[in-house]
């Protein structure tokens, strides 16, 4: 199959000169090394949460006291945190490139998915700094 | 293949035309940017509910019990599939591009993500819903 594979010639004949960057090639490594860490992070969590004795049925504000009782599964869930959102908003903008026709939409857009990413990782570092197992009291 | 941008057709190339478009390969990346993007919002509202533990017990407690429910808890198995099957594929995507053998393989190893995949859902699915049947089915003494 691979053997046979031929791709077309690029339509261009030089590429454009100067004024690159190489913003691309770290994003695309990014992807690869964030991926790396998440299969162990993500596929963990999921499997703790939801599978592992009793699954989502186990799980009340008790249960995250347990847990982010321990610097352990703070780091464990603040990594997770910030390299899914780095992650999942870079696999976005890439989709948002290529489906935006506009150069408003796209702008846009972009500004929709950076707002959410800031709220989403500062929501969430807070939580996890500030988390108060007696909160009530 | 592993781009940035949508595929490209490649109509002109010897054999058909059909070496990307329509094949398998393009299947599966179209299944890892759904998955992706699904995640993506998934996540968003997840620390949102996840944040409630800093409102009150109480306010968290009751956003989990939705969680709980019988139809929310078939939506988090659909949710562990695709996390699953983006997981499972990207480590493909990345063998591709680091591999040495790795693009010749790529179909291979299409096939065995998805082996591995109904290999780990079929208890996964069963571990996930086991609790909720049984309380369905009159349990819940
Ligand atoms: C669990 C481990 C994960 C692995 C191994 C993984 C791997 C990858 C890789 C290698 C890519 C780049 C594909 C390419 O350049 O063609 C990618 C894209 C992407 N990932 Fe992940 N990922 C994981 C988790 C996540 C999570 C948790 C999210 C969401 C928050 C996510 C969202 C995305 C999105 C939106 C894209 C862009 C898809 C596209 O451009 O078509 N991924 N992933």
């Amino acid at each position: 199959m691979s053997e046979s594979l031929t791709l077309d010639k690029p339509r261009s004949p030089r590429r454009p000169a100067a004024r690159r960057s190489n913003f691309e090639l770290y994003s695309w490594l990014f992807m690869r090394i964030s991926g790396v860490a998440l299969v162990v992070l993500v596929l963990g969590h999921l499997f703790i949460m939801n599978i592992l004795d009793g699954g989502v049925h186990r799980i009340n504000f008790g249960f995250v006291a347990g847990r982010w009782a321990s610097p352990f599964w703070q780091f464990w869930d603040l990594a997770m945190l910030w390299l899914a959102q780095i992650h999942g908003g870079n696999g976005l903008r890439t989709v948002i490139n290529d489906y935006a026709r506009k150069d408003a939409t796209r702008f846009w857009l972009k500004v929709l998915l950076y707002v959410s990413m800031v709220l989403i990782i500062a929501l969430g570092t807070y939580v996890i700094f500030t988390f108060d197992p007696n909160i009530t009291d | 293949m592993a781009g940035t941008t949508a595929p490209e057709r490649a109509g002109t190339s010897k054999g058909g035309g059909t070496l990307y478009r329509g094949d398998l390969g393009m299947w599966s990346w179209v299944a890892h940017r759904i998955t992706g993007v699904l995640t993506f919002f998934f996540l968003f509202a997840h620390v949102l509910d996840t944040a409630l533990v800093r409102v009150s017990p109480d306010a968290y407690d009751k956003v989990i019990e939705t969680y709980k429910n019988p139809v929310v808890n078939l939506f988090e198995v659909g949710l562990v599939g695709a996390v699953l099957y983006h997981a499972l594929n990207g480590i493909r995507v990345m063998l591709v591009d680091f591999w040495e053998k790795g693009a010749r393989y790529q179909k291979q190893m299409l096939w065995a993500v998805l082996v591995v995949w109904v290999l780990v859902m079929i208890p996964g699915t069963y571990y996930m819903l086991v609790r909720t049947v049984t309380d369905l089915l009159g349990g819940g003494h």
